[in-house]
């Protein structure tokens, strides 16, 4: 169980590695997303530093949203994820390692680059720790939230967009909690109450995504 | 030769795409060492029934049965000893032939070592082709690579969807000496082609889907009423 | 066995069809019945709030649309999981047709919220937790209904809407809890329709009755459009055919 589970992690970090274009592409989307904000809004850092929170994490989101719609499309398209679902282990692992490998590649480097931004928009240093820090808890959210989007609308016209639509209202909680957590710190009242609440519902959508992503990849499938 | 217990089988099954109903009341079975040749024109629903057998799709009625247990109760075993060639070869472009066999190996959870992937995709004729990315592979070597990995896989029931396609004569001739190697010994085989093989000498059994099929029995009212076209 | 549970759910949608044909009238005209009544307490016995003046019997619409956009997702979420579950049709096209109605009443709480809030706050929105809910909640339903819409292959969809409907079932407690609380945290509007001060016995009457009012109707709604739905998909048996020709 675990061992494929591990391999199905490994699988689409070698592919990733060998794609390295269409992971630069979602990194440099997040980047230039921010920074349009500064150039839309002014350069006051007062306001900058307020909005920091909320940019960043909605950034998060389009950029992960941008990605996922990629998760099971090309291993569709060449029958891999047919292969994948007929081997003997069971689809909710695959859904599971699929949505994993996709915070590995696209979710982990997001909060690695957060901190320069943080930096642009005049963040200060405890403000930039918590930022990462709710990145980090709030990331698997939207791989494994993400995944089930990208299980539904497998192979349909106007996928990327559909699963925006169907994604981002669920994505609500994980952007109150992670923009929140930057907010508090900068307010002054501490970031605990809004991590604890993003670390409860990451840990919700681990348990539940996995299974609905799995049977959703069995009707598209079919 | 043919072992004629029964180890697939399938019990009045009926397959539906979209809203057009292709066949009801399907019965066969299949025992080791016998070849099912799927045969029926275009839209008959060949391909529809072959994914209903590899459990990929549901069917409207009936039952598909492994060694006597529903496909539904004993997934993981049949999967296990099944393995599936659909239209798609199911590789990866970015990696190599030797490098797609092995990650299909850790996906089975029966991993291969460096020197039996290379020995399976030599056999098969792709010596010259180990180290290159499958991208820059012709149509015909990746559908080689696909079938490397379907003799590799070591399954007892093959199930092939046009395994003919894009190869040449020499393709097709190994293809039938695939066939004949594996339903030589014990295993079986369920499959479409379009292409006339040479298969004499093997237990050959011919399965016709289409309308033919969908004949209701005299007396039986619980036909569901089919579209008349 | 089997072919009886076959023919079972194949009968299903048709005697369906022709018991929801002799509801439809009566649900219609209690919904228009209870909805006179309704408007007529809110203009004409329901008095005038001391506070908030004459703006404030928006409410006579605005409430029941939202409790029923959110009682309609659940009774979706419900029909999705005993589709799922028992994989009858029946239940998925119940789902189909009640999102339409779901989507249209939490529209109406937005705007009827609008309405309000322009004499109550001055703007015509304001983002206060329960319209940003019920924002999120249209927002739902739209994307159920755009989801539907991509998938041509009608058993994909079903299954497909349902797990989405599902999982949206799940969410929206959370995503309620969640824009509460960020809605504490920025000091949003602290008025809430809901804790009028003087709330009296003759404006909850009104309310109520308006609610069944929006119930039935959503009702009757959704069996027109299930009829429609099963007619569409039965189009090639007999029994549909008859109709479809008859008429």
């Amino acid at each position: 169980m675990l061992r494929f589970l591990i391999a199905v992690i490994r699988r689409d970090l070698k592919l990733a590695a060998r794609r390295k274009g269409d992971w630069l592409t979602s990194q440099f989307f997040f980047v230039m997303v921010v920074s349009m904000f500064p150039l839309g809004i002014g350069p006051d850092p007062a306001m900058l530093s307020k909005v920091a929170g909320g940019v960043l994490w909605v950034a998060a989101l389009l950029a992960a949203l941008l990605s996922l719609s990629r998760l099971f499309a090309d291993d569709h398209r060449d029958g891999s994820l047919e292969q994948m679902l007929l081997s003997p282990n069971p689809p909710v692992l695959l859904a599971l390692g699929k949505a994993l490998a996709h915070w590995l590649i696209y979710g982990i480097p997001l909060l690695l680059i957060a901190p320069v931004l943080g930096v642009q928009f005049a963040l200060p240093g405890d403000a930039i720790g918590v930022l990462m820090l709710s990145l980090l808890v709030g990331t698997p959210v939207l791989s494994l939230l993400g995944s089930v989007g990208a299980a539904l609308t497998l192979g349909l016209r106007g996928g990327g967009v559909l699963l925006t639509l169907l994604i981002l209202p669920l994505y609500v909680p994980a952007l109150i909690f992670g923009a929140g957590a930057v907010d508090a710190t900068l307010a002054g009242v501490g970031a605990e109450a809004n991590l604890s609440l993003l670390a409860a519902f990451m840990v919700m959508t681990l348990l539940v995504s996995p299974w609905v992503a799995a049977a959703a990849l069995r009707v598209s499938i079919e | 030769m043919s072992d004629t217990a029964a180890v697939l089988s399938v019990h009045d099954l009926a397959c539906a795409r979209g809203e057009r109903t292709l066949f009801t009341g399907m019965n066969f079975s299949l025992g080791q060492g016998q070849l099912l040749l799927v045969q029926g024109g275009n839209g008959r629903g060949k391909t529809s029934l072959l994914r209903l057998l590899t459990g990929l799709a549901h069917p409207l009625a009936g039952e598909i049965r492994w060694r006597g247990r529903a496909l539904a109760d004993g997934r993981e075993l049949f999967h296990r000893e099944m393995a599936y060639l659909g239209h798609l070869n199911g590789i990866k472009d970015e990696l190599t032939p030797v490098e797609n066999l092995r990650l299909a190996g850790d996906l089975e959870g029966m991993p291969m070592d460096q020197a039996t992937a290379e020995r399976a995709l030599t056999d098969i004729g792709l010596a010259r082709c180990l180290d290159l990315p499958c991208r820059v592979l012709s149509f015909g070597q990746r559908r080689r690579v696909a079938l490397a990995g379907l003799v590799a896989s070591g399954s007892l029931l093959w199930i092939l969807d046009e395994p003919l396609t894009g190869l040449d004569v020499h393709g097709v001739a190994m293809v039938e000496g695939l066939l004949r190697d594996h339903v030589g010994a014990g295993g079986m085989v369920v499959m479409t082609t379009h292409q006339p093989l040479a298969l004499d000498g093997l237990a050959v059994v011919p399965l016709l889907v289409g309308p033919a099929l969908t004949r209701p029995e005299p007396g039986n009212q619980e036909e569901p009423a089919c579209c008349a076209s | 066995m089997s072919s009886s549970i076959a023919w079972f759910k194949f009968a299903a949608p048709m005697t369906f069809y022709g018991l929801a044909g002799r509801l439809i009238p009566w649900f219609a005209w209690s919904a228009g019945l209870l909805a006179a009544i309704g408007v007529y307490i809110a203009f004409f016995v329901a008095p005038t709030d001391f506070q908030q003046g004459e703006a404030y019997r928006v409410i006579f619409i605005h409430v029941p649309a939202a409790w029923m956009s959110m009682f309609l997702y659940l009774v979706m979420a419900f029909w999705s999981a005993v589709g799922l579950a028992w994989n009858t049709r029946l239940s998925f096209m119940m789902s189909r047709a009640l999102a339409p109605t779901g989507a249209l009443f939490a529209f109406l709480s937005l705007w009827t919220g609008a309405l309000w809030g322009k004499p109550m706050w001055g703007a015509w929105w304001v983002w206060d937790a329960r319209l940003t809910s019920s924002l999120i909640l249209f927002f739902l339903y739209v994307g159920i209904m755009a989801l539907w819409s991509a998938i041509d292959d009608p058993r994909r969809g079903d299954k497909a809407g349902a797990l989405l409907t599902l999982i949206g079932a799940i969410n929206v407690p959370i995503i309620y809890f969640s824009v509460k609380w960020w809605n504490t945290l920025h000091q949003g509007a602290s008025i809430s329709l809901m804790k009028a001060p003087t709330m009296a016995a003759t404006m909850v009457t009104g309310m109520l009755i308006m609610t069944f009012a929006a119930w039935f109707y959503a009702i009757a709604a959704a069996m027109i459009r299930v009829r429609g739905i099963i007619l569409e998909r039965e189009r090639h048996t007999e029994w549909a055919a008859e109709i479809l020709e008859g008429k």
